[in-house]
Parts: structure tokens; C-alpha cells; sequence
């Protein structure tokens, strides 16, 4: 390497020579570092992408709710609100038992029904029938509801929500699958 | 011995580890901290306990919805020891939530965030919410019943945050269910990045106190200076101080040893917590109920009005959580002794009182109802004892309507609503019957719910609810309009 001749003391910095051609060392490794983060930030980038889609992907819900049989409609004769389960159509390999799902089925009359959710309108807790009283009471806070899922008294801000319904080959099927939420409100 | 030493000189040519803990140890701590300084140790201590017997669990714990309840009754009842883990793992928990809240509070009374301890306040800050987020995320890792409707419970709280309530919620949960994904995001949260997170913002709160060494006990009339603070405590220390070691580790090391022993006394004899129920959303006859740091918010969102609850629980956490944050901003100079500061020392105790009732409410619960009430609690006797055949069946009435969920007799059943022991000389035979028709005052209306022949024999039974020192209700005059004193609306 070439010795300028105005070497102008650099201890530390550990270049052999100095003056202009200390310098322009000096430069060249600035500009190697800008690149090297200008690389470095690209890469970034790219590796981030898969990152933030895997990370997101729940958001980008790729599974759709799906209608699901219920059981034959002899199961629910009229006037009466039974309890009902069925295997959630959104599944993940390992879900286990979690995704066992119930809800209550009211048969108001002869091919007239009204399913709904278990979930309390109010923070999701289970809700229970109870024939005696035609209410439904939450295990939490104490909400109510009446036999056709309006609010009765506690702390819901709504009535219990609602799954679409219809009738197949005399089976009872819901449109059903995400966990219900105010999305359902209207 | 030779060879020791020598191989102790080499490893510390190599590694400079003495050099790194001797200031650690020797540093200089002011004479006066004495037993107020030993809650942040204690802290540590539990997070140790929790690392080790975290990482205990990490090897036999399947992380799996379908498989990690199973995974934890093993553990529990086949692997050797494995109950003592679970019940340490539990019990440090709950023993680390409460140091750090003590800790807390005496610098919070004790002003030590004040210059230059501000950073110092703020990752103590980043701490607690680290650590309630570990206490979460762990009750979530026991994937039972109240894993399973707690999550249910933080689902619907997101969901009402608006516009992006819903998305938020699937974010949470890994998708739209509560389901495989969900229990795996959290692990994620509970064994890597709140763990990791603990441990960097636990190494930068070490570093900062060594930075600025421990506050002095605060004195009234010994106001913070920030212009001459540091080289004023300084020459204090230089003057008066003592080495941290062994004079105020000596402390430190008592009170662990005491607290340790605690844990493992109490571990031992009250055990691990759960799993409960096994995680079946369809077996819902369950009781949902929060860990006890969480007892209080429980209690909170239980007692608020409905109209303000929405509003409550998604801006109140963010105001506490901010104004925690401000604190060492507020005031970052002036007097620390708690006799000079006494709107601090109140929003302190107001702070305790809160979260002490909150909990305590969120213990009893008194607005779940008693959901086995009208089938699990008999009538008793002196309410029947002599009644007419109407009234008799009025009790039947009673009973099978589910009353008794929410109202209590003789000292049992729901408390949801007034106790009726005596309600009859509060209500006479109209207002009675016009209560249980329309509800109203939180209770549901039973009008379409109840024949005419039920609801007479109902109202006779309540009429008869009287001390027998006590008059039944009467409206003076007799045949009067009924009040209508309902503020609720009318029901459908």
C-alpha cells in the first residue's frame, strides 16, 4: 500500500497509511457499511414479509363458516329448547376436544326454529335453559334471557346471538363456525 | 487447593467474571436501607422459581389442545414429584404478583422513582405488565374449563373494541375459534417472548440501580435536587455508605430464605392449581373463574353498570396503565418522605382499598347466581311450617322456578337478588305479584312465564314471608294504585 506522504497521526485507527489515501480508505469503508446496510435492509425486508403473513394469518380468515347438521327434527319437537352440540366446520389439526360446540335449539312451532349461541351476549360464558322459568341464565355475571333469547335482566347489552338455520332432508342445519361476536350484532 | 486456585486464576483471566460481579457485590448502599428493601429480591427470587420449574414442566407439558390437559393430569398423578412442580410453579406465581405489587407500592410511598430513577420506575412498570401477562397466559397453558370460557371471556372484551374489535380477536385467538391454534399462540407468549421480555427488562433494571445506586430512606425536609442529586448521593455513599454486601444482602437473604420456605410449605399443602374440568366446550356446567390476579378485574367488570361497561373495560387499563407510566414525570423532584406528600400516599391507599374490595367482591361473587340453587337447596322447614295447601304450593312454585338461583332463604341460595325472608313486610300481595310479573330491578318478568293459579299460589307463599314479631306489608287505605317504581324498561 502506498505511503502518502502528509501522514497525519491516526493512532487506533488502525490504517497503515494516512493523509488522502487514509482518507479515501476511510470513505470506501463508509460507503462499504451504507451498502452493507442498504443489503441488509432488503434482506430484511424480505424475510419480514413471511413473518408478518404468518403472523397475521388468522386475520386473513381462510376458513368460512359452513352450514352443519344439527340432527333429525324429531329431536326437537315444538315448544321445546333442547340442547344441541355439533363439531365446529372451522377445525385445526389439533383442536382436540375443543372444538365440540353447543348451542340451544327453540322449535317455536312445525318448522319454525330459533338457534342460539351458547355464548352470553355479555363475555361469552355458557348460558343454561332452564324449562321451569323459560330462562336462560349466565353462570358469570347473572345475565337473563327469555325463551326467544331477548334480554331479560343482568348485564348483557343484547340478546343471545343467533345462527341462520334451514331445514334438509328433515334435519335441522346452522350456518355455523365462528365464534359469535358483535360482527353478529345488527 | 493449589490446583483450585490456580484454575479459579485462570478462569477469571479468561473470563473477567469477578471483576464483573465484585462492584455487584461490593457496591456501596445507603445505611439506612434496611427491611423496606427487600421486596424487589423477593420478586427475583420468585422468578427463578419460576424459570426452573417452568422449564421442569417444558419437558413433560404437551403443548397441544388436544393433548396438554391430558399432559398436565400426568404429570399431577404419574411423573414423581411432578404435583410438587405443578403446585411451586402455581404458588410463585401468585407469590411473585403480590411482591412486585409491595415492592411497588413502597417505592411508589417512598418516592424513589424520583431523579434519577425514572427508567428505573418505567421497567418496573414494563415488568408488572410482563408478569400479569405470564399469569395469563399461564392460566390459558392449563387449557381446562376455566382456560377455555377465560379466553371466551378476553374474546368478547376484544371484540368490543371497535371497528377492528373482531379482527383483533382472531389475531388473539389464532383464528375464529377458540381451538388448537389458540393454545399454541399462547405458549408461545407464556415459555418464549414474555419470559424473554422479563429477563432483558429484569437485566435493565439491575443495571440502572447499579447506575444509580439504591434510593436512601426518604426524609421530610430532604427534598431531590436534580442539579446536585447525583454528586451529593454520591459523596454520601462515599461518606456513610455500607458494601451492598454483606450488609444489606444479609437482609435480602433472610427474607428470600423465609419467603422460600413459605412457598414450598404452602405448595405442599394446598397443592397445584387444576386443571379443572376437562376442556369440553360442551360440558357447560361450569363456573368460569379468573386466577386471583385477576380477581379484581373480574369484580370490576362485574359490578359496573352496563351502559358505561364497554367504555370502562377498554379505556380504563390504557388510563392506568399511562398514568403508571407518568408517574416519575409528575413530579421528579422535591420531597419523598410519604408525611410531605399526602395526595400520593391517598391515591396510593385508594389504589389498595380498590383492588383489596375488587377482590374480595370478585371472591364471593354475589351477582353469579346459585345455578343449582332451586334444585340442590331444600326449602327449609319454618318457611312451610304451617302454611296453607296454596301457599305450600306457592313454595313448590318457588322453588321450581328457579327463585331460588338468585334469591336466597334461610341464609341460602343466590344473592343475586335481595334475600326474601322477610319480604312481605316490604311488599304487600300487589306489589308482590306485580314484581314477579313484570321483574323489573334486574330481575326478569315471569308474567308469560307462570299460569294464573302459579302465580296466585307464588304471591301467597311470599306473603307469608314475615318474622313473627312483624306485620305484613300494607298500603294504608287499602285499595290504592300500585307504585310503579321500576326504572327498568318494560319487557317485551
Amino acid at each position: 500500500m502506498s505511503e502518502g506522504p502528509g501522514h497525519t497521526g491516526c493512532e487506533g485507527c488502525g490504517c497503515t497509511g494516512g493523509g488522502s489515501s487514509g482518507n479515501r480508505r476511510a470513505a470506501r469503508r463508509g460507503f462499504m457499511f451504507k451498502l452493507g446496510g442498504g443489503l441488509m435492509g432488503v434482506g430484511a425486508l424480505l424475510s419480514a414479509l413471511p413473518v408478518i403473513g404468518f403472523v397475521l394469518g388468522p386475520v386473513r380468515r381462510t376458513q368460512k363458516n359452513q352450514w352443519v347438521a344439527l340432527g333429525a327434527l324429531a329431536k326437537f319437537p315444538p315448544g321445546a329448547t333442547r340442547f344441541a352440540t355439533y363439531m365446529n366446520p372451522i377445525q385445526q389439526p389439533t383442536d382436540g376436544e375443543s372444538i365440540k360446540t353447543a348451542c340451544w335449539v327453540r322449535c317455536i312451532s312445525e318448522g319454525k326454529y330459533q338457534v342460539f349461541a351458547i355464548n352470553c351476549a355479555h363475555l361469552g360464558c355458557p348460558v343454561r335453559w332452564f324449562e321451569q322459568s323459560k330462562l336462560f341464565l349466565c353462570p358469570c355475571h347473572g345475565g337473563a334471557y327469555y325463551e326467544d333469547g331477548s334480554r331479560a335482566a343482568g348485564p348483557p347489552p343484547r340478546g343471545l346471538f343467533e345462527y341462520e338455520w334451514k331445514v334438509e332432508q328433515g334435519a335441522l342445519l346452522i350456518d355455523a363456525g365462528r365464534l359469535p361476536g358483535m360482527e353478529d350484532s345488527t | 487447593m493449589r490446583f483450585l486456585a490456580g484454575a479459579l486464576a485462570w478462569l477469571e483471566s479468561r473470563s473477567g467474571l469477578g471483576a464483573f460481579i465484585k462492584p455487584l457485590m461490593s457496591h456501596h448502599v445507603p445505611r439506612s436501607a434496611t427491611w423496606w428493601y427487600v421486596f424487589g429480591s423477593a420478586t427475583l427470587m420468585f422468578f427463578v422459581i419460576q424459570v426452573v420449574t417452568g422449564v421442569c414442566l417444558g419437558t413433560m407439558y404437551a403443548p397441544s389442545a388436544a393433548e396438554a390437559w391430558q399432559s398436565l393430569r400426568y404429570i399431577d398423578k404419574e411423573v414423581p414429584a411432578g404435583w410438587m412442580i405443578r403446585a411451586l410453579h402455581g404458588w410463585s406465581s401468585n407469590a411473585m404478583v403480590v411482591m412486585m405489587a409491595i415492592h411497588m407500592l413502597q417505592v411508589f410511598l417512598h418516592a424513589s422513582y424520583k431523579y434519577p430513577r425514572e427508567l428505573n420506575w418505567i421497567t418496573g412498570v414494563c415488568l408488572l405488565l410482563v408478569v400479569l401477562a405470564l399469569a395469563f397466559t399461564g392460566q390459558v397453558m392449563r387449557w381446562d374449563q376455566d382456560a377455555y370460557w377465560g379466553l371466551g371471556i378476553g374474546a368478547s372484551i376484544t371484540d368490543r373494541i371497535p371497528v377492528f374489535g373482531s379482527q383483533i380477536r382472531d389475531l388473539l385467538l389464532g383464528g375464529p375459534i377458540i381451538g388448537g391454534e389458540t393454545l399454541n399462540r399462547f405458549y408461545a407468549l407464556h415459555v418464549f417472548i414474555l419470559p424473554g421480555a422479563a429477563i432483558a427488562l429484569v437485566g435493565l433494571h439491575m443495571a440502572l440501580i447499579m447506575r444509580h445506586g439504591i434510593s436512601e430512606m426518604p426524609r421530610p425536609g430532604a427534598p431531590v435536587r436534580p442539579a446536585s442529586y447525583k454528586k451529593e448521593y454520591e459523596e454520601r455513599m462515599a461518606r456513610d455508605g455500607v458494601p451492598f454486601h454483606p450488609d444489606a444482602s444479609q437482609r435480602d437473604m433472610i427474607f428470600c430464605g423465609v419467603c422460600l420456605i413459605a412457598l414450598v410449605v404452602v405448595a405442599a399443602i394446598y397443592g397445584p392449581f387444576g386443571p379443572g374440568g376437562e376442556p369440553d366446550p360442551t360440558l357447560i356446567d361450569t363456573n368460569p373463574r379468573p386466577d386471583y390476579p385477576f380477581m379484581w378485574l373480574f369484580g370490576a367488570v362485574s359490578l359496573l353498570p352496563p351502559a358505561s361497561e364497554t367504555f370502562v373495560m377498554l379505556v380504563t387499563p390504557g388510563v392506568i396503565v399511562l398514568a403508571l407510566f407518568l408517574v416519575p414525570f409528575l413530579g421528579n423532584a422535591g420531597e419523598r418522605a410519604p408525611s410531605r406528600r399526602p395526595v400520593m400516599v391517598l391515591a396510593a391507599a385508594f389504589a389498595v382499598i380498590a383492588i383489596a374490595s375488587l377482590t374480595w367482591e370478585g371472591l364471593a361473587s354475589r351477582w353469579s347466581p346459585v345455578m343449582n340453587g332451586w334444585s340442590a337447596l331444600p326449602t327449609p322447614a319454618q318457611f312451610v311450617r304451617g302454611r296453607t295447601p296454596l301457599e305450600m304450593q306457592g313454595a313448590v312454585v318457588f322453588q321450581f322456578a328457579q327463585c331460588r338461583n338468585c334469591h336466597a332463604l334461610g341464609g341460602s341460595g343466590g344473592q343475586r337478588g335481595p334475600a326474601l325472608d322477610d319480604v312481605a313486610t316490604r311488599f304487600t300481595p300487589e306489589q308482590l305479584t306485580r314484581q314477579v310479573q313484570q321483574g323489573g330491578g334486574n330481575m326478569p318478568a315471569y308474567g308469560k312465564n307462570l299460569s294464573r293459579a302459579q302465580m296466585d299460589a307464588i304471591v301467597g307463599f311470599l306473603s307469608t314471608l314475615t318474622p313473627s314479631y312483624e306485620t305484613p306489608a300494607a298500603i294504608p287505605g287499602a285499595m290504592l294504585p300500585l307504585p310503579i317504581s321500576s326504572a327498568e324498561p318494560a319487557p317485551r
